[in-house]
């Protein structure tokens, strides 16, 4: 049963990928990008789907993949244009078609409704053109049986009916043998496997294999040792006999061999023999097409490309014509055409973070070890220097390539999103559409997963609200279609995904008033508009004063910052009237590994992102300037910038000393400056990010942890929560543990 | 499990914390370490003294005397942390001493008294008469839940 569900997990990975690869095919079509075989891996993508959910009997899903296909069908055979129309209806079929899966996945059911209009308007598509299925032809037949794709994966051999039709004959093909096979039952019980003899010869190059199963008894005279079956192959090859001969070198004397010149031409199964076939499930599923048919089985090697086809006449002549197209799709084609995917592992996610794990662990040994022997005061030019210096390289190479297996380009979050944006533009009535730039991008898995939500909502708002109607676009002279810019990109250790609308702006008039009704600023207070901008991130911003089918702008946009804080990103937003707004997410390139600036603050070792350190300061007194009661200003080139003690910030206890302190000149997401105080900067290192949510939660100011070369455990400072002054008191207002008052009075 | 009165059917682990026993059931319990230089951390309620390198993860370490109002656990060579797990959550409690594995039945363990500290009683889910008087066993996630309770 386990193995059962394991193979069931699969077919939903699969699916996941087909669904991607359709996703993928149909952007293509839709952006009139596509060719022959972009059609076609669409066909098959549904096509595989189809396969594997009849296997489970997922007959829902099956009919519904079937008609589908067969729309790609008549699509592919240029039966039926590629209009708008239809382009709608198979990017809305597509989606219905991943929610099926869905479904079957949780075992719910569908909704048969939406359903059946899925299905009226695929069939609106087919239109005049031959009522589907033909007469006679595979898809007469119940979906569920008529389906043929029975991949048997024998390792390299790849078990099919062969290929006919699209293997013309060619004339550069190299010379070949015709081999006689005939096994003694010696053979099998000395424990040889034709198969495995032929996997080798397929290896030399396109192997084609008859079966003559024409000297088995009758069940009477059955004997279970003996040996009845004996092969026909042929093999194109360039290589010399005696390489064919020490393949059957193990077996001879076990078996009738006969290895002579493959006969130019000559249709070698012209004359069938009586063969009842060896695969029952290839024999009910031929029943109709292959009477009489000698079981011909091709085997090519995976190498050979392009496969010297062997021309089998009395195949194609035995197949009525009504079958070919349904054969061109089958699955086990796929790996060999348009040059297959790069070969893929699937490794237990677990495993991956055990071995993460293991590497952090081992960049901590490594720091470890160099401080011991920093300690140790040698000579510079000792050879145990050098040592530990190869073995921190080697060991961040080690990370980076650990790391390098977690990272996922962003291509199938953002093929998610175009679907977003259909349903969006169809619930309000809008035409958008969606434009992804840098979709190769690699984030972190959990990155991506744990963005799935936020970005989806961010798309709805951006179509909902962002995007002007229809009308309005016109009026504004502007194309009536709006677009989503959907943007990933690498910069400076952050990785920055941005959703763009080129709607009307924020209405900031309309959003502060909102603000002032909700009580969430005074009325009086005086908004720069970045800041009038950031009021939509507020909590308790969201209203349902505007009705809508989607959302309103604002709702859960504090979600959304929570979403993307929790990963250790940023969400920022910028507006211009007329020409849209934009959300920049900024999230770190890795949740694992960090490059730090060690630092001492009230006698504590702590870490804060190099990235936000600008510079390190040691004032003079004249850079110092008083700012009422307590707080302080440093001048610096000009400018004078608040200055934050993060002692105090961290409720630590105050240094009392007189020297001037050193700061650290830190830069916000938003641009702004400040000068953090602390005690002393030790050194810069990449450092191993270690969660504090999980065994206790979030501190203000603190964004996680990480382990020292000494094992001691040094905080790492958030720099953008020390800086934003306003937020960060508010958030330790709402947060701070009041002296403990709970434990207090037992 | 068959004869319920000679059979014991739950241990806990009992240990010595602001002069007092307390016992946690031997499930939560990962294992015992000495005690070791911890990280303070801000804004902490004082009975968390900071976080300690758990082989690679950071853990915080709870004074289970400071938790129950018993005053802050002295400096001791003596001084365990038990490692203990509750969901995905593990922490560490600072003890004075690890005493004993008890072996009890399920039916000898009495429902707190009815205290007055509400808060005690909150994270105190029951106690076990022991030769030198009595336990109390731990609710492992009250004590460590006690920090939210404040927060909120």
């Amino acid at each position: 049963m386990a193995s059962m569900n394991s193979i069931r997990d699969t077919f939903f990975e699969e699916c996941e990928e087909l669904l991607e690869a359709l996703a993928e095919g149909l952007q293509l079509m839709e952006a009139g990008e596509h060719d022959g075989e972009t059609v076609n891996a669409v066909f098959r993508a549904v096509h595989s789907i189809k396969g594997g959910a009849g296997a489970f009997a997922l007959n829902a899903l099956v009919a519904f993949a079937h008609r589908f296909e067969t729309v790609l069908d008549a699509l592919r055979s240029d039966k039926i244009a590629l209009t708008p129309e239809v382009m709608h209806v198979l990017l809305r079929s597509a989606d219905h078609l991943a929610d099926q899966v869905e479904s079957a996945r949780e075992e719910r059911e569908v909704d048969a409704e939406a359903t059946a209009g899925f299905l009226t308007n695929l069939d609106a598509c087919l239109g005049e053109i031959e009522a589907p299925p033909a007469p006679g032809s595979a898809e007469d037949e119940d979906p569920c049986f008529g389906f043929a794709a029975v991949s048997l994966d024998f390792g390299p051999i790849e078990v099919e009916p062969a290929p006919v039709a699209e293997a013309p004959p060619d004339p550069a093909a190299p010379p070949g043998y015709q081999i006689r096979f005939t096994p003694q039952p010696a053979l099998y019980a000395n424990g040889h496997d034709p198969a495995l003899i032929f996997a080798s010869l397929a290896d030399l190059g396109a192997l084609q294999v008859t079966l003559d199963a024409s000297a088995l008894p009758d069940w009477d005279g059955f004997d279970p040792a003996g040996s009845y079956l004996s092969w026909t192959l042929r093999l194109a090859t360039a290589e010399p006999e005696t390489v064919l001969h020490e393949i059957f070198e193990f077996v001879e004397g076990l078996c009738t061999l006969e290895i002579g010149p493959a006969p130019a031409e000559t249709p070698m199964d012209s004359a069938p023999p009586e063969a009842p076939p060896a695969d029952s499930a290839a024999a009910s599923e031929h029943a109709n097409d292959h009477t009489g048919d000698p079981q011909a089985y091709s085997m090519v090697s995976p190498g050979a490309e392009p496969p010297p086809a062997l021309p089998d006449p009395a195949e194609a002549q035995a197949l009525p014509a009504g079958a070919k197209p349904r054969r061109d799709a089958r699955p086990a084609e796929d790996d060999g055409a348009s040059g297959g995917p790069k070969p893929t592992l699937r490794v237990d996610l677990e495993r991956v973070d055990r071995l993460i794990n293991a590497v952090g662990e081992l960049i901590i040994n490594q720091a470890m070890i160099e401080q011991s022997i920093l300690d140790l005061s040698l000579p510079t030019d000792a050879e145990v220097i050098t040592h530990v210096e190869d073995y921190r390289l080697l060991a961040r190479d080690i990370q980076e390539a650990v790391m390098a297996i977690r990272a996922q380009p962003v291509k199938p979050l953002f093929q998610r999103m175009s679907r977003i944006v259909r349903e969006a533009a169809e619930a309000t009535g809008k035409s958008a559409r969606l434009v992804t730039v840098g979709e190769a991008t690699e984030v972190d898995k959990t990155v991506i997963e744990r963005l799935a939500d936020p970005l989806t909502h961010m798309i709805r708002n951006a179509v909902d609200h962002g995007l002007e109607s229809r009308e309005a676009r016109l009026a504004a002279g502007k194309d009536p279609e709006g677009t989503i810019r959907l943007q990933a990109a690498h910069r400076s250790g952050s990785v920055f995904i941005t959703v763009r609308d080129d709607g009307a702006g924020l209405n900031r008039a309309r959003i502060r008033d909102k603000a002032v009704s909700k009580g969430l600023i005074p009325a009086e207070a005086e908004l720069t508009d970045a800041e009038i901008d950031n009021l939509l991130f507020m909590p308790g911003f969201s209203t349902a004063e505007r009705i809508s089918n989607l959302s309103g702008r604002g709702v859960g946009l504090d979600v959304v910052k929570n979403a993307v804080t929790a990963l250790g990103g940023r969400v920022a937003i910028t507006s211009q009237p007329g020409e849209g707004t934009e959300f920049i997410i900024s999230l770190p390139l890795t949740l694992a590994v960090m490059d730090g600036m060690v630092i001492s603050v009230a006698g504590q070792t702590m870490v804060i992102p190099i990235a936000s350190v600008i510079e390190t300061i040691r004032p003079g007194p004249g850079d110092l300037h008083d700012m009422g009661t307590s707080e302080k200003l440093l001048s610096i080139r000009g400018r004078f910038l608040p200055m934050i003690d993060v002692a105090q910030c961290l409720g630590f206890p105050l240094r009392d000393s007189d020297e001037a302190p050193l700061l650290l000149l830190v830069e916000t997401e938003s641009q702004t400056q400040c000068a953090l105080i602390v005690d002393a900067v030790h050194d810069q290192r990449q450092v191993v990010i270690k969660g504090l949510e999980s065994n206790y939660g979030s501190i203000p100011g603190v964004s996680a942890a990480t382990v020292l070369g000494d094992g001691q455990i040094a905080l790492i400072l958030d720099s953008e929560a020390l800086t934003s002054n306003r937020s960060f008191t508010g958030h330790m207002q709402g947060r701070s543990f009041p002296s403990s008052a709970g434990v207090a009075h037992v | 499990m068959s004869d319920p009165d000679t059979r014991s059917d739950a241990e806990f682990v009992t240990f010595q914390a602001g002069g007092q026993s307390f016992s946690l059931d031997i499930t939560h319990v990962r294992e015992i370490r000495r005690w070791s230089a911890v990280t303070p951390l801000p804004h902490a309620p004082k009975e968390v003294l900071g976080v300690m390198n758990l082989r690679g993860s950071v853990i915080p370490i709870y004074d289970l005397s400071a938790r129950f109002g018993l005053g802050p656990t002295a400096e001791n060579p003596r001084n365990v942390v038990v490692v203990a797990m509750i969901e995905n959550q593990t922490v560490g409690l600072l003890v004075e001493a690890v005493s004993e594995i008890l072996s009890v039945q399920r039916s000898q363990i009495q429902d707190t008294p009815d205290i007055r500290s509400e808060s005690t009683k909150q994270s105190i889910t029951g106690v076990i008469p022991i030769e030198e008087g009595m336990t109390r066993v731990i609710d492992l996630a009250a004590v460590i839940q006690s920090r939210g309770r404040q927060a909120a």
